[in-house]
């Protein structure tokens, strides 16, 4: 049989069936063709595939390749941020071959026009590209959008990322009605009021430095707030980037009560603490939720560890140098978070023995996949080609120029990190394929 | 000898030796204002940019009058008639500002951290004249100066700060300072003008105004501004002075040759009373003179900094 | 520097006799001690000038008024020095317009300190005479400057190390010269 592509000398790491073993794979068609076991695959074989028609992964993971449920390409609006174009080919370089772009675009997704807009753009794009709708018209958390109208573009979820949904009858309408498509609405916790103005966590630090604080109270206020109205109306609820013990805490309680909540955790969270911040007044370190104390990052990992946080999101969120390079409280929240996602991944959570490697894969996979309704794809002989090879040995610096995102905006330039993205494949194209 | 560094950020991790270097050379550049010709020629040739984004008066007057003293040549902006209003950036507006050859900036903003920032965005020497409610050094260190002229220490000295320590960076670079030089501090306030685990400052904290003065040897009175009231911070002036005011029947807990300092500007009958501010124990007008040494002494003592190379400040 | 390179130029009886004489010529050119003011400059300046006040007050029963200078801030080398100089109590408690300023230093080398002096003296007032006394004057001058009252004149390289010692300060009266190649 031929094939379009050999990976030979992998480990593949399937979590949906559960194995982990030594295999060679032959890609054809856009799918897994063949699974050679070790050894069936002889040198003769390989010999007649040559160059871009054979990937070496001795020592590397092959993996189902990662979904992020959280990242913002900026497309239409702010092109100078990021395109559907470089996200998708950061996302790559990541090992991302599904994301989910946040609606808080200009114009909002919140018709199907630019749902189709972006999916159109998406089709040359280095990694699948599913949209996440807005739940209420230009995101302005007054009326519902045309959610069914939505769903049939393709939307995955709905979401006012950016803004909390304030208005507590808005969101209870918004879980009730997105029931009928079962899709999950995906809640960006943080009560406005309590954290209006605020520029960083409410902590000593915030105290120290004068700065207006968001207290964690206003994400946990607002995720119990949810956790109640997703339990009254039986309505999927997604808390996106959780961030504080106590959000932790109430999703965990959520869960034990039979809630339908599933959770994500951002690099940045788990990694990343608020005392950072009067260190160097780095902008890149001002986002949504604030970066927050070490309880709340130890709660985060354990919930990572647990359970009680299903995935891994990057929060992905470019903005130009223009907008970065001011004094800290003019500078927009957010930093880029694609292609540090799986470094970050091993290097604070596996390396330091909270998550095997296998519980990392299907945080950053299989879990977020299931989450949105998204195809599996697994390892097996039929599935659609989407892998990653990663070497989670490897070790390698951030560097500025490295970036495929249009924006440069990480707090990590200059880190050492552990695991590392080798190819990318999406659909049976290799989308990504680092130098060496 | 010299400074550790070559920018006055903070008095938050300023060392002790810096502390007191600063302190006893403003001792020396106090009798400079009691001759008949303030002034000495060591920053002769040196231009300095006085870099306001807030409105100020006093703090800007003494910088002018402290760099003119030094005999540097000085030059002061404010917000209202800069280009920031033209959309242009902060960094742009002070890198063109250098390219005039600018050797030392002092600044003050609305934004915490801008000082930092400009000392990555500059090679002139920054003095932060008032970031946010971050710091404000110059007046910490004037304030602790004032009190060492008159007792002669600040080591086993009781130190008050009454009113919105939250929003006060005056407040803060007092806590730090007299704190790495041996003082007792203790704040006083409403419970929401105080900062988010104010404990952690380490110092004492009190809402009850009475119970503060016990035994305390300095109190040192912050302004308390109308907006925080709009804010909903506290429910009225009235009741603002009701409870925490200064006043002379309030005076009786403190030690016997106690000391009264407000960094102004003051609101008369609101945090203090006229007989509070004017009274024997007031050097409420000496603070202001020593902010003239202090400040010669920083802007001195930081110009000799760059001369020896040793940047010791926090740099990537 | 051992003690044995050091040559002692003048013991403590020379330094005594030094100053009476120069008190005395003070005095005489200055017809008595009613208009003068002395101003030592840091550091020994300032001893010496406390010696010939109390020198004065010895012969005429005077008390006159002695101050105290730094002139670190008036020094021409601050923008070349790599060494920011300690600034240090300047206390000039006394009026000096129209007065004889006798201006007091230890040791008289390239002028330069005395420029400094003075430029910082005509900041505090305007003196009828501004007078130079010194215990020793090594010669070497870069500035056209020249001392009214000499203790002692004592030829020097220009790397050599001249050094008054004085008791309330160093335990010791006398002045001793290192010779550069001692060093």
């Amino acid at each position: 049989m031929e094939f379009d592509l050999l990976i030979i000398g992998g480990h593949l790491i399937d979590p949906g069936f559960g194995f982990s073993k030594r295999a060679d794979l032959g890609i054809a068609g856009g799918k897994i063709a063949r699974v050679f076991e070790e050894g069936q695959l002889n040198k003769e074989e390989i010999k007649k595939y040559l160059g871009d028609r054979v990937i070496d992964a001795a020592g590397a993971i092959v993996a189902t390749g990662f979904v992020d449920l959280h990242v913002h390409f900026r497309e239409p609006g702010r092109e100078d941020k990021e395109t559907i174009m470089t996200g998708s080919r950061a996302a790559a370089a990541g090992g991302f071959t599904s994301v989910c772009c946040m609606p808080n675009t200009q114009p909002a997704i919140d018709n199907q026009e630019t749902v189709k807009f972006v999916t159109s753009l998406a089709e040359k794009g280095d990694c699948r590209v599913y949209c996440i709708g807005a739940i209420t018209k230009n995101r302005a958390g007054q009326e519902l959008s045309e959610i069914g109208d939505l769903v049939k573009a393709g939307v995955v979820a709905i979401s006012d990322d950016g803004d909390y949904v304030q208005n507590p009858e808005v969101m209870r309408r918004a879980l009730e009605y997105a029931r009928m498509f079962d899709i999950p609405v995906i809640s960006h916790a943080e009560d406005v009021f309590l954290a209006a103005k605020g520029l960083m966590n409410e902590s000593f630090q915030s105290a120290k430095l004068g700065m207006t604080g968001r207290p964690a109270v206003a994400e946990e206020i607002a995720i119990i707030r949810d956790i109640k109205l997703a339990g009254l109306t039986g309505g999927r609820l997604h808390i996106a980037h959780v961030s504080t013990a106590g959000g932790v805490e109430a999703i965990r309680r959520g869960k034990a009560e039979g809630v339908k909540v599933t959770a994500e955790a951002t690099p940045h969270h788990f990694t990343l603490t608020d005392d950072l911040i009067g260190e160097r007044f780095d902008t890149n370190l001002r986002v949504n939720p604030p970066l927050r104390t070490e309880t709340d990052r130890q709660a985060v990992i354990a919930g990572l560890v647990d359970g009680t946080i299903d995935c891994i999101a990057t929060d992905h969120a470019p903005h130009t140098d223009e907008e970065k390079d001011v004094e800290f409280d003019q500078a927009p929240p957010g930093m880029i978070g694609l292609e540090t996602c799986l470094g970050l991944a091993v290097t604070e959570l596996v390396d330091k023995g909270y998550l095997t490697l296998l519980d990392v894969i299907r945080k950053l996979s299989a879990n977020p996949a299931a989450i949105v309704g998204l195809p599996s794809h697994g390892l097996g002989v039929g599935e659609s080609a989407d892998l990653v090879i990663f070497d989670p040995e490897a070790e390698w610096t951030v560097r500025r120029e490295d970036f495929y995102s249009k924006s440069k905006n990480s707090p990590f330039v200059g880190r050492q990190l552990k695991g590392k993205v080798l190819a990318t494949i999406m659909n049976g194209r290799v989308t990504h394929r680092t130098r060496t | 000898m010299g400074l550790s560094t070559r920018h006055l950020l903070q008095l938050e991790g300023a060392p002790r030796e810096d502390l007191n270097l600063i302190l006893d050379t403003a001792e020396s550049f106090r009798e400079i204002l009691d001759r008949p010709i303030k002034k000495v020629p060591p920053l002769r040739g040196k231009t300095v940019l006085n870099l306001f984004y807030e409105p100020s008066t006093r703090t800007r007057i003494s910088f002018e009058l402290a760099e003119k003293r030094l005999s540097a040549d000085t030059i002061s902006f404010s917000a209202a008639t800069s280009s920031v209003k033209k959309g242009e950036t902060l960094k742009d507006t002070v890198r063109n500002i250098e390219a005039m050859r600018i050797d030392m900036v002092v600044v003050r903003h609305s934004s915490a951290g801008v000082p930092y920032y400009l000392t990555q965005c500059l090679e002139a020497n920054i003095v932060n004249a008032g970031d946010g409610a971050h710091e404000h050094p110059t007046q910490g260190l004037l304030d602790i100066f004032t009190i060492r002229r008159k007792y002669k220490k600040i080591d086993g000295l009781r130190v008050l700060l009454v009113g919105d320590i939250r929003h006060s960076r005056v407040a803060r670079s007092n806590i730090w300072g007299l704190k790495t030089l041996g003082a007792s501090v203790a704040v006083c306030g409403p419970t929401t003008l105080l900062p988010y685990e104010v404990e952690r400052f380490g110092v004492d904290v009190y809402t009850n105004i009475d119970e503060a003065m016990e035994g305390v040897d300095v109190v040192n009175i912050l302004r308390i501004q109308l907006e925080r009231q709009q804010a909903g911070l506290f429910p009225s002036q009235r009741e603002y002075t009701n409870l925490f005011g200064i006043t002379a029947e309030r005076l009786t807990r403190l030690n016997p040759n106690y000391t009264i300092m407000h960094p102004g500007p003051m609101n008369r009958g609101v945090e203090i009373t006229n007989e509070v501010a004017d009274g024997p124990a007031s050097v409420i007008l000496e603070q202001v003179t020593n902010g003239q040494a202090v400040r010669m002494a920083v802007l001195f003592l930081l110009s000799g900094a760059d001369k020896r190379e040793t940047d010791l400040t926090k740099t990537e | 520097m051992t003690k044995s390179d050091a040559i002692q130029f003048m013991d403590k009886q020379a330094i005594d006799r030094a100053i009476t004489r120069i008190a005395h010529e003070i005095l005489e050119r200055n017809g008595g001690a009613e208009s003068l003011v002395i101003v030592g400059i840091l550091t020994r300046g300032a001893n010496l000038a406390a010696r010939l006040a109390q020198a004065i007050e010895g012969i005429e029963g005077i008390a006159v008024p002695v101050g105290l200078m730094d002139i670190n801030l008036y020094r021409d080398d601050v923008n070349y020095n790599p060494d920011l100089p300690e600034v240090r109590q300047t206390e000039i408690l006394f009026d000096i317009d129209g007065k004889n300023l006798i201006l007091v230093d230890d040791v008289l080398y390239t002028g330069r300190t005395i420029r400094a002096a003075l430029s910082q003296l005509i900041d505090f007032g305007r003196p009828k005479t501004i007078q130079l006394a010194v215990l020793v004057d090594r010669g070497h001058r870069q500035l056209p400057i020249r001392a009214d009252y000499v203790g002692k004149n004592i030829p020097t390289g220009f790397d050599d190390d001249v050094q008054v010692r004085f008791v309330e300060r160093d335990g010791v009266d006398e002045v001793v010269l290192s010779l550069a190649a001692a060093k």
